[in-house]
C-alpha cells in the first residue's frame, strides 16, 4: 500500500526521524491558511502517489501570500503529469505546506528487501535528488549498500560505513548514524516494503532532514498494523481496479481491446502474452483465482466490461481441483444474467473438460469454444479485430 | 528416480483440520501420497476426517510417525511460524502452500532455513509432484504422467498448462516443482536445478519464469556453466506493465528491472531455448530432444 508524503513524514516523525515542519491541506482555503501559518518562504507540494513531482511542476516555493495564492490555484484540483503518472496525470486533491529548508547538500537513502540475499538492504548515495534507478544505471559505484542481518538489523560498523560513504564527518556523522538507525526502525517496525528519503538534506546550519519521504507498506503485513489502513487514499487508485479488489479479484487495466479472464497469475500473464503474440492487444490482467465460480465469473465480467475498449473476451481456465464442468456452468449462469454483446471465447482445459464443452455448446448462449490455448488466442484476436471494424 | 520426493516420503499436514488442508489431504491420499498424520495445536490425540492421527506439534508428529516431509495449509499470518516449527522438527522437506506471508517474516524464515538442513518449497506455490509416486501439494494429479521431463516453475496453473502439454506429447514428467510466486522463497531455480542434473530419470527440463527479480538470470548462468541436459524456458509477462504487481507478490517490474525481455535475452545468451508462446512449451521441448 502506498501512502502520501505527508503521511509518511508523520510516521517518520513518530520514529524520531527529522522531517521539516509541515501542514497538510485538503482545500485551497486550508492551503492558504497553512502557508500563512508557516510563514514565507514556504514550500507547496502536491500530494499524489507518483514520483517526479518536482520536475512536473508540483513543488513550488512561495515567497509571499500573493505567491502562495497563485501557486495553490495552479496546482490544487488540477491534473499533475509526471514521469510516473502517465499522460493523463493525477488530480491533486491534497497539498503539503512546509517550511523552506536551507539546503547545503542533497543525499539519498533507501531501504528495501533485496530479493537475491533475502535481507533488508540500506542504500545510500551522495547523488541525492536524482532518481535512484538512474544513478544505479549510469553510476552504480555511487550507490553504497549495507545488508542487514535478519533479526539483528544493521550493526554499528555498518552505520559507520554508510555515513562515511555519505561523506558525513564529525558531528554530522553522529547525527547521520542516529538518523539512519531511526529510519531502519521505521522500515522494520512498520513492515514497510520500501522506505526512501530522497533527498536527505544537510542544512547550512548542520541539521539532517528528510526533505522528501516515501513509505510503502507490505499489504500482507497490514493485519498487524491496522492503524495504517486508514491512510489508504482510494482516490489514487484506478476505479475499476478498486472495484475488483472488493471482489477479491486481481485486475489491472491495460490499453488493448482483448479482455481476458484467467485462473492463476502466471497463466493470466501468459494469456496476455499469447494474445499479443497473435497480433492482439490485451485490455487487462485478470486473475480470478483458484475457484472460478459463477459469482467470480459474473464479477469478473462486470469489471471487464466497465472498460469500453474491450471488443472481445477470452476466458482461459485450467481446471485442476476445480472441475471444468462446474466452471462452464458458472460461465453460463453468469452470462445468462448479464447482457453481453461482444464475442466471448472460452477455453477450458483440465478436469472434466469434455463435459464442460458440452455444457457450453448446449447452452443457448453464443460462445466461441476453443480446443486449445493457441486456437483460443487466434479466435479472440480475430473476433476483437472484427468487432473493432464494425 | 525423481527428485525431492518419492513413494517412501512420509508426509504430515500442518492445518489438516482446516477446509483447504482437509480437502487436499484427501486428494494427496487418493493420489497415493503417504500422508501419515496432521498437526493442529489443541487437537492432539484426535483423528482427522481421513482417520489420520492429529498431533499438537510438528516435533511430536515427526517423532510418532517417522515423517520426513511436511506440507503447510495454515493462514498466512501463522505460516512463517509453521515453517520454523518444521525446521525445528528437522523435517527434510517442507512445502508451504499458504499465500500472503509478510515479506519480513520470510526474511527471518529464510535466514534460519540457511542454518538448517530443511529444504523449503514455496511459499505461495502448488507444491511438488513425482508422478506415480507422490504428490505434496494442490496440483491436479491426473494431468501428470510418469516420464523424463523435469518441470520447475514460479507459477501454478501455468505449470499445469506445461504439464498438460508434456503429457499430451507422451513424454511425461520426472518431478514437477512449483517454487512459488513470492519475492522470497525457500528454494529458487538455482537451488533445485542441480538435483535435476543428478537425477537419472530426468532427461530434460522445462523452466517457467516470470517478471520480477533475477532468479532466471541466475539460473541461466548456472545452466550455461554446469547443466548438461536440454532446457526449454518460457517467461511470462512480456506484456506486463512496469511498476504493477501482476498477481504474484514477486511478479513486478521494479525500476525498469526484472522485465521478461531482459530475462529472455539472458537465457538465450546462455544457450537456452526460449519459446515466446505458452501454447508451445511442450512442442518446443520435443523439438530439441
Amino acid at each position: 500500500m502506498k501512502i502520501h508524503e505527508y503521511q509518511a513524514k508523520d510516521i517518520l516523525n513518530v520514529f524520531n526521524v527529522n522531517v521539516p515542519r509541515g501542514i497538510p491541506a485538503f482545500s485551497k482555503k486550508e492551503a492558504l491558511n497553512a502557508a500563512k501559518m508557516m510563514g514565507y518562504p514556504c514550500v507547496i507540494k502536491a500530494q499524489i502517489h507518483a514520483g517526479g513531482r518536482g520536475k512536473g511542476g508540483g513543488v513550488k516555493v512561495a515567497q509571499s501570500t500573493e505567491d502562495a495564492i497563485q501557486i495553490i490555484d495552479k496546482i490544487f484540483g488540477q491534473s499533475l503529469i509526471t514521469k510516473q503518472t502517465g499522460a493523463k496525470g493525477k488530480i491533486v486533491n491534497r497539498l503539503l505546506i512546509e517550511e523552506a529548508v536551507d539546503i547545503d547538500r542533497e543525499l539519498y537513502v533507501g531501504i528495501v528487501i533485496d530479493r537475491k540475499t533475502a535481507c533488508p538492504v540500506m542504500m545510500a548515495s551522495t547523488e541525492g535528488g536524482m532518481e535512484i534507478e538512474e544513478v544505479a544505471g549510469k553510476t552504480p559505484e555511487k550507490i553504497f549498500k549495507e545488508y542487514a542481518l535478519p533479526g539483528f538489523g544493521l550493526q554499528a560498523y555498518q552505520y559507520n560505513r554508510l555515513v562515511t560513504a555519505l561523506k558525513l564527518e564529525g558531528d554530522l556523522a553522529k547525527k547521520g548514524i542516529s538518523f539512519l538507525e531511526s529510519l531502519y526502525n521505521v522500515f522494520r517496525r512498520t513492515d514497510a516494503s520500501m522506505v526512501e528519503v530522497n533527498p536527505l538534506v544537510i542544512t547550512r546550519s548542520g541539521d539532517i532532514i528528510a526533505l522528501d519521504a516515501k513509505l510503502n507498506f507490505d499489504d500482507n503485513a497490514l493485519f498487524r498494523h491496522k492503524q495504517y489502513l486508514e491512510l489508504r487514499d482510494t482516490s489514487e487508485e484506478e476505479p475499476s481496479e478498486l472495484e475488483a479488489s472488493k471482489y477479491n479479484l486481481n485486475y489491472i487495466r491495460l490499453n488493448g481491446n482483448v479482455g481476458c479472464m484467467v485462473n492463476g497469475a502466471g497463466l493470466a500473464m501468459a494469456t496476455m502474452d499469447i494474445i499479443k503474440l497473435h497480433g492482439g492487444e490485451p485490455a487487462n490482467f485478470l486473475d480470478v483465482g483458484g475457484i472460478a465460480s459463477s459469482e467470480t465469473v459474473a464479477n469478473g465480467f462486470k469489471i471487464l466490461l466497465s472498460d469500453k475498449n474491450v471488443k472481445a473476451v477470452l476466458i482461459n481456465i485450467f481446471g485442476g481441483i476445480v472441475r471444468c464442468d462446474r466452471v462452464a456452468q458458472g460461465i453460463v449462469d453468469a452470462l445468462n444474467l448479464l447482457h453481453i454483446r461482444i464475442p466471448v471465447v472460452v477455453r477450458l482445459e483440465g478436469t472434466n473438460a469434455v463435459e464442460a464443452r458440452k455444457i457450453l455448446a448446449e447452452s443457448p448462449l453464443d460462445f466461441i469454444i476453443a480446443d486449445s490455448l493457441e486456437q483460443a488466442a487466434q479466435l479472440v484476436v480475430s473476433a476483437a479485430n472484427n468487432g473493432a471494424d464494425r | 528416480m525423481s527428485i525431492l520426493i518419492d513413494g517412501n516420503t512420509r508426509v504430515i499436514v500442518q492445518g489438516i483440520t482446516g477446509k483447504e488442508g482437509a480437502f487436499h489431504t484427501a486428494q494427496m491420499l487418493e493420489y497415493g501420497t503417504r500422508v501419515v498424520g496432521g498437526v493442529t495445536p489443541g487437537k492432539g490425540g484426535q483423528k482427522s476426517e481421513h482417520g489420520l492421527p492429529i498431533f499438537n506439534s510438528v516435533k511430536e508428529a515427526a517423532n510418532e510417525t517417522g515423517a520426513n516431509a511436511g506440507v503447510i495449509f495454515v493462514p498466512p499470518r501463522f505460516a512463517a511460524d509453521a515453517i520454523l516449527e518444521s525446521v525445528d522438527a528437522e523435517l527434510d522437506i517442507v512445502v508451504c502452500i499458504s499465500e500472503g506471508i509478510p515479506t519480513q517474516d520470510m526474511v527471518k524464515v529464510n535466514y534460519i532455513l540457511k542454518q538448517s538442513n530443511t529444504r523449503l518449497i514455496g511459499p505461495n506455490c502448488p507444491g511438488i509432484i513425482s508422478p506415480g509416486k507422490s504428490k505434496i501439494g494442490i496440483m491436479p494429479g491426473f494431468i501428470h504422467q510418469r516420464g523424463s521431463i523435469g518441470i520447475i516453475s514460479r507459477s501454478g496453473t501455468l505449470t499445469y498448462e506445461a504439464v498438460h502439454q508434456v503429457t499430451q506429447l507422451g513424454l511425461g514428467q520426472s518431478t514437477c516443482i512449483g517454487i512459488g510466486g513470492d519475492p522470497i522463497i525457500g528454494s529458487a531455480f538455482l537451488d533445485l536445478l542441480p538435483l535435476f542434473e543428478e537425477d537419472n530419470e530426468t532427461e530434460a527440463v522445462i523452466l517457467i519464469g516470470e517478471i520480477g527479480g533475477t532468479a532466471e538470470e541466475e539460473a541461466a548462468e548456472y545452466i550455461q556453466a554446469e547443466f548438461s541436459k536440454p532446457v526449454v524456458a518460457f517467461i511470462a509477462g512480456v506484456t506486463a506493465p512496469s511498476g504493477r504487481r501482476m498477481g504474484h507478490a514477486g511478479a513486478i517490474i521494479a525500476g525498469g528491472k526484472g522485465t521478461a525481455q531482459e530475462k529472455i535475452e539472458v537465457l538465450r545468451d546462455a544457450g537456452i531455448t526460449v519459446t515466446l508462446n505458452p501454447a508451445e512449451i511442450g512442442k518446443t521441448l520435443k523439438s530439441i530432444l
